[in-house]
């Protein structure tokens, strides 16, 4: 107990140093951009992409993006090293089925929330979202079809196939670029008219190949986590 | 204000790793963690009276937010996702291995 009050004392006044630290560096509120007037006033010109932040995601920072995309890769091989073993034997059924108002709502949805995972990704580089956050949107379709089904299981193989053409469309646009321009993920198409569906060059390339990877991920460590008998 | 929310969020999830002795509890820290680290990044990119970063018709760009931390936290939402995978299948291994979710219980992991 006493373990206890002294380690909340101690956050305690962490806490307090840490706010004062923060509000006296960094006051809220206030412009403290540098290195993005760059991006702000030239990102739309030299980009093509009406969103900025898509710009410093997948043009000034791809290479960084090719990054996350190969963490999130290898978490989710690293998750399936780790369970391998517990998913071979067939998925002990749950007893109880879903409702009637589960399934009928989840066939109903699971068409609508891929089109509205598609949708979040391919107009990454004009509204807010973008490729991670349209396949999140298309893993918790398959979550419904998890919860609705329980003998439901995703085809492996087809999901693995799509997850490496994806990372191999990035990887290759990148390689690309260093051929033609001389640097690795050099915007190789035109700009178009910033605002316009096609537009921005190989930004919405990179979106949607980024979108089907990491849905097919997040899917498939979901699908993983499932097949675990308790 | 969000300051503050940030920095007792984090303070929450070193609480919980430094407390609890549930490892998915712990887990369940690590994130809230993350989470107050993104709340503290994008709060400091926000500059008042100031909108989305995207450029459309009726938005100047004079007139947004710094979009860097926003990039900068999609990173970082990424790699959080990508670290509560793996530290939950590496639980459920563990549990499968010890038949325990306490870490005092579980022997190569006491200290």
């Amino acid at each position: 107990m006493t373990k206890r009050i002294l380690s909340i004392m101690a956050l305690a006044v962490i806490l307090f140093a840490l706010f004062v630290v923060m509000s006296s560096t960094a006051p809220f509120g206030v412009d403290k951009t540098t290195v993005s007037h760059r991006y702000i006033y030239q990102g739309v010109k030299e980009t093509g992409s009406a969103n900025l932040v898509t710009a410093v995601v997948l043009n000034y920072r791809g290479f960084d993006t090719l990054g996350e995309v190969t963490v999130l890769f290898v978490a989710a091989t690293g998750v399936g090293a780790a369970l391998y073993s517990i998913r071979n034997p067939p998925r002990k059924k749950s007893k109880v089925e879903a409702s009637l108002i589960v399934k009928t709502a989840s066939k109903l949805l699971f068409p609508m929330m891929l089109l509205f995972g598609a949708y979040i990704f391919i107009h990454g580089h004009l509204t807010p979202g973008g490729g991670f956050q349209g396949g999140a949107v298309i893993s918790t379709a398959f979550v419904f079809k998890y919860v609705s089904d329980t003998r439901y299981s995703i085809d492996h193989i087809a999901f693995t196939k799509m997850e490496s053409a994806a990372g191999m469309v990035f990887a290759g646009l990148g390689i690309t670029g260093l051929i033609i321009g001389g640097y690795f993920l050099m915007n190789i198409l035109p700009n178009g008219t910033p605002g316009d569906l096609i537009s921005a060059g190989i930004l919405p390339i990179i979106y949607i190949a980024i979108g089907i990877k990491v849905g097919a991920e997040l899917t498939g460590i979901l699908d993983r986590m499932m097949g675990v008998e308790s | 204000m969000f300051y503050f929310a940030s920095a007792a969020l984090i303070v929450i999830g070193i609480y919980m790793l430094m407390v609890k002795k549930n490892l998915i509890k712990m887990i369940v820290g690590l994130s809230i963690m993350d989470s107050g680290v993104n709340l503290l990044l994008i709060s400091i990119g926000y500059i008042k009276g100031k909108t989305a970063p995207i450029i459309q018709p009726g938005v100047s760009p004079s007139n947004v937010v710094d979009p860097l931390p926003q990039a900068l936290v999609l990173t970082n939402i990424v790699i959080g996702v990508s670290v509560t995978a793996l530290a939950l299948s590496v639980v459920i291994k563990v549990y499968k291995h010890y038949r325990s979710l306490n870490s005092s219980e579980v022997r190569d992991m006491k200290w």
